[in-house]
C-alpha cells in the first residue's frame, strides 16, 4: 500500500491535491454534510450546535481577555478594570465573556434535559453520555476557577468556601486543600495556578467535545421518538437540512446572548463583586453564580459536611450511572406515560433548589431544599429503577417515516437522499 | 403525581412569597428615575459635571476613584483646556526623583485622579474606617444608584432608644443604620456655574450621576453598538428562517 494517495472525489485541484494525501475534506463531508441525520428533530437539538459556538466564543473572548489581564492578586482587579475601561471594546469582550459563562450553562441544561426527556443515554448512547457528563464537570470547574479571576469579594470568598470542602475529606482532606490553595490561604498562588488552569481547560474541553460528536457518528443521533432509524426513508443529509435548522437557533440564541451583553451586562452578575477581595471582610452572604446554586442548596441542606459534599458531588456524579439506573427499554418520554409527568418533578426539585441556593439555609429554606434534594435523588436512585418494570409503555411506531406521515399526511414525501448544495 | 406536584409547587411559592418580610432590615431604597435608565438612557451630561464638581470639592476629600484618569472626563464633554486645568491644579505622584525620592508634580490629563490618601492603610488611620473608592460605588452595592442616593439623602437623627456606637451616625438607608461616614451634603456644599439648585437632593443627584458614568464609562456607546447588533440579528434571524423553510419544503417533517 505504500505511496497511495486516497481517494478523492473533489474536483477543486487545490482541495483534491491535499485530500488525497490527508482526507479531512473527504472526512468533513462525510460527518457533517451528507451524515444522515434523523428527519424528526425538533428544536431541541439545536443545543448541540449552540454549545459548540458558545464554547468557540467563549475561548476567543476568553484569550483576548489574557492579553490583558493580571493573575496577580494585587493587580487582577484593576487589570479588569483597565480592560472595561481603558482597553478598545474591551468591555465588549470581557460581557461577552461573563455573560457568555451564563449562556453556557442555560444551553448545556437545556441539551441535557433533552438527553434524559428523550432518552438519548440509552444502548447504543452510554458512552457517548457519560462523555457528556465529563464535559459538564469540565465546565463546571472551569466556570470556577474563572469566576475566581476578577478577584472580588466573590471571588475570593466563593473560592474559599469551595476550595475548603475538599478539607471534609478525613485525613487527606486538609493536604488536600493547602495543596489546592498552594499556601495555607486562597492568596496570589492561588490565583496564578487558576489562571493557568483556566485557560488549559477549555483545550482540554474541546478535546472531549471532539470525542462526544465522535462517538455520536458512530452510533448517530437519537431523535424525538426515540426509536432507530431503519431507512434511508427516516433521515435527511445533514447539510443543508440541520445547518440551516441549527442556524435559525444560533441567530436566536446569539440575539438572546446580545440582549444581555448590551442591555443588561450586570442582570446575572452579584454586585459584591464590583468590590476588591478584602480577606479580612466576609460578605453577608456568599452565594455562587446561579448556574451553581442547586448544588450549592444540596450541600448546604445537610448538616453534616462530609454528607453535604458527597451528596453535592454526588448529584453529577449519579448521571454517570443513569443509562443503567433507567431500566425502561423505551427511549422517547413520549412513549412513557409516567415518566412524560414525573420528569416535570425533577425539573422542579432542580428549580426549587436553585431559589434555595440564592437563600441563606434558614427557616422555609432548610426543609424546602432537604425535600427537593430528596426527591432529585429519589428520582435517580429509586423512581428510574421501578418505572421502567412497571410502567405500561404506548405503542412504538414503526418507523420515523411512517409516524410523520401519519401525524402530518400529505403527499409522500419524496427521495431525500443527499441532496446537492444549491449554488447562488 | 398531580397532587405531588401541587404540593411541591405551593411549598415553593409560598417560601418565596415570605423571603421579603424575613431578609430586610435597612429599608429598601427607593427608587428615581435617572436619565440612563432604559436601552436608549443616556447620561445627562450637565447633571454629571455638576456631579464631578461634587464629587471634587466634597467626596473627594475622603474617597479615592482610582480607576479613572483626568482625561476620561472627556466623557462628561469637559473640553480638553478644562480637563488639563482640572489636573493640573492637583499634585500627584510623579515617580521617583534623581535622589531616589518619591516626587509630586501637578497633574497632566494622563495622571490618575488623586487620591486623597496614599494607601488604604493611611485612610483608616486618619478617619478609622477606609473610606471605599468609587470607581464602581454604583456597581457594587444591591440598588445601585438609588441606594447611594439613598444614603446620600438618609441621614437623621437617631430614633429615640436607638444605640449608636461611637464614631457612627445613623442612616436610614444603611444595612444597620450605623455608617461611619459622618453625612457629606448638607445643601450649599458647592455652588454651580449655571446656578442649578444645590439643596441636598439636588447635590445628591448629581453626583450620583457622575458615579453612575464613572462606573459605567463606555454605556452610550454599549447601547448603540447594542441597537444594530440586535437589528442585524433580527433581519438573520427572519432570513434565516426562510432559509430553513426553503431548504426544508421537500420533505415531510
Amino acid at each position: 500500500m505504500a505511496g497511495q494517495l486516497h481517494d478523492s472525489d473533489f474536483k477543486n485541484p487545490v482541495i483534491q491535491w491535499i485530500d488525497t494525501r490527508l482526507p479531512i475534506f473527504t472526512m468533513m463531508q462525510k460527518e457533517y454534510a451528507v451524515f444522515p441525520t434523523p428527519k424528526n428533530f425538533n428544536y431541541f437539538w439545536n443545543f448541540g450546535a449552540l454549545a459548540v459556538v458558545t464554547l468557540v466564543i467563549m475561548i476567543v473572548t476568553g484569550i483576548l481577555l489574557a492579553m490583558s489581564y493580571q493573575p496577580n492578586t494585587e493587580l487582577a482587579f484593576d487589570s479588569v478594570q483597565h480592560i472595561m475601561r481603558d482597553v478598545n471594546y474591551g468591555w465588549m469582550i470581557r460581557y461577552i465573556h461573563q455573560n457568555g459563562a451564563s449562556m453556557f450553562f442555560i444551553v448545556t441544561y437545556i441539551h441535557i434535559f433533552r438527553g434524559m426527556y428523550y432518552g438519548s443515554y440509552k444502548k447504543p448512547r452510554e458512552l457517548l453520555w457519560m462523555l457528556g457528563v465529563v464535559i459538564l464537570l469540565l465546565m463546571m470547574a472551569t466556570a470556577f476557577m474563572g469566576y475566581v479571576l476578577p478577584w472580588g469579594q466573590m471571588s475570593y470568598w466563593g473560592a474559599t468556601v469551595i476550595t475548603n470542602l475538599f478539607s471534609a475529606f478525613p485525613i487527606v482532606g486538609h493536604g488536600i486543600v493547602t495543596w489546592l490553595w498552594g499556601g495555607f490561604s486562597v492568596a496570589n498562588p492561588t490565583l496564578n495556578r487558576f489562571f493557568a488552569l483556566h485557560y488549559l481547560l477549555p483545550f482540554v474541553l474541546v478535546g472531549v467535545v471532539f470525542l462526544h460528536v465522535a462517538a455520536l457518528h458512530i452510533v448517530g443521533s437519537n431523535n424525538p421518538l426515540g426509536i432507530d432509524v431503519k431507512s434511508p426513508q427516516d433521515t435527511v443529509p445533514f447539510h443543508p437540512y440541520y445547518t440551516a435548522k441549527d442556524s435559525i437557533g444560533i441567530c436566536i440564541f446569539l440575539l438572546i446572548w446580545a440582549i444581555f451583553v448590551f442591555f443588561a451586562p450586570h442582570a446575572l452578575s452579584d454586585p459584591n463583586n464590583s468590590i476588591p477581595a478584602n480577606p479580612l471582610q466576609t460578605p453577608e452572604d456568599i452565594v455562587p453564580e446561579w448556574y451553581f446554586l442547586p448544588f450549592y442548596a444540596i450541600l448546604r441542606s445537610i448538616p453534616n459536611k462530609l454528607a453535604g459534599v458527597c451528596l453535592m458531588f454526588g448529584s453529577i456524579l449519579v448521571l454517570f450511572v443513569l443509562p443503567w439506573l433507567d431500566t425502561s427499554p423505551v427511549r422517547s418520554a413520549r412513549f412513557r406515560p409516567i415518566y412524560r409527568r414525573e420528569i416535570w418533578l425533577l425539573v422542579l426539585a432542580v428549580f426549587g433548589l436553585g431559589i434555595c441556593g440564592a437563600h441563606k439555609p434558614e427557616g422555609i429554606w432548610v426543609p424546602l431544599s432537604r425535600l427537593c434534594a430528596l426527591y432529585y435523588y429519589l428520582h435517580f436512585l429509586v423512581i428510574l429503577p421501578l418505572l421502567g418494570k412497571f410502567e405500561r409503555p404506548l405503542p412504538l411506531p414503526e418507523s420515523i417515516s411512517k409516524a410523520v406521515l401519519r401525524r402530518g399526511g400529505g403527499p409522500l414525501p419524496q427521495g431525500v437522499a443527499a441532496k446537492p448544495m444549491e449554488k447562488a | 403525581m398531580r397532587a405531588v406536584a401541587s404540593y411541591f409547587a405551593a411549598l415553593l411559592l409560598g417560601a418565596i412569597a415570605a423571603t421579603p418580610a424575613m431578609a430586610q432590615e435597612a429599608p429598601v431604597p427607593p427608587p428615581q428615575q435617572w436619565s440612563w435608565q432604559g436601552p436608549f438612557g443616556t447620561y445627562d451630561l450637565a447633571d454629571a459635571q455638576r456631579g464631578f464638581q461634587v464629587y471634587k470639592d466634597v467626596c473627594s476629600n475622603c474617597h479615592s476613584m482610582n480607576n479613572l484618569h483626568y482625561r476620561d472626563l472627556a466623557g462628561i464633554a469637559l473640553s480638553e483646556d478644562q480637563i488639563k486645568a482640572i489636573a493640573a491644579s492637583v499634585q500627584v505622584p510623579q515617580g521617583l526623583d534623581d535622589q531616589g525620592n518619591p516626587k509630586d508634580g501637578p497633574g497632566t490629563p494622563a495622571s490618575m485622579f488623586r487620591a486623597p490618601f496614599a494607601n488604604p492603610e493611611a485612610a483608616k488611620a486618619a478617619l478609622k474606617v477606609a473610606p471605599p473608592d468609587l470607581s464602581n460605588i454604583i456597581n457594587a452595592r444591591e440598588g445601585g444608584p438609588d441606594y447611594v442616593y439613598a444614603i446620600l439623602n438618609g441621614f437623621t437623627p437617631a430614633p429615640p432608644g436607638f444605640k449608636l456606637a461611637e464614631g457612627s451616625n445613623y442612616n436610614e438607608y444603611f444595612p444597620g443604620h450605623q455608617i461611619a461616614m459622618p453625612q457629606p451634603l448638607h445643601g450649599g456644599d458647592v455652588t454651580f456655574a449655571d446656578g442649578a439648585p444645590n439643596t441636598i437632593p439636588a447635590e445628591a443627584h448629581d453626583v450620583v450621576t457622575f458615579l453612575a458614568w464613572a462606573a459605567d464609562p463606555h454605556m452610550v456607546q454599549r447601547k448603540q453598538i447594542g441597537w444594530r447588533v440586535v437589528l442585524f440579528l433580527v433581519v438573520m434571524t427572519g432570513l434565516t428562517y426562510a432559509v430553513k423553510r426553503q431548504v426544508w419544503s421537500d420533505v415531510e417533517h
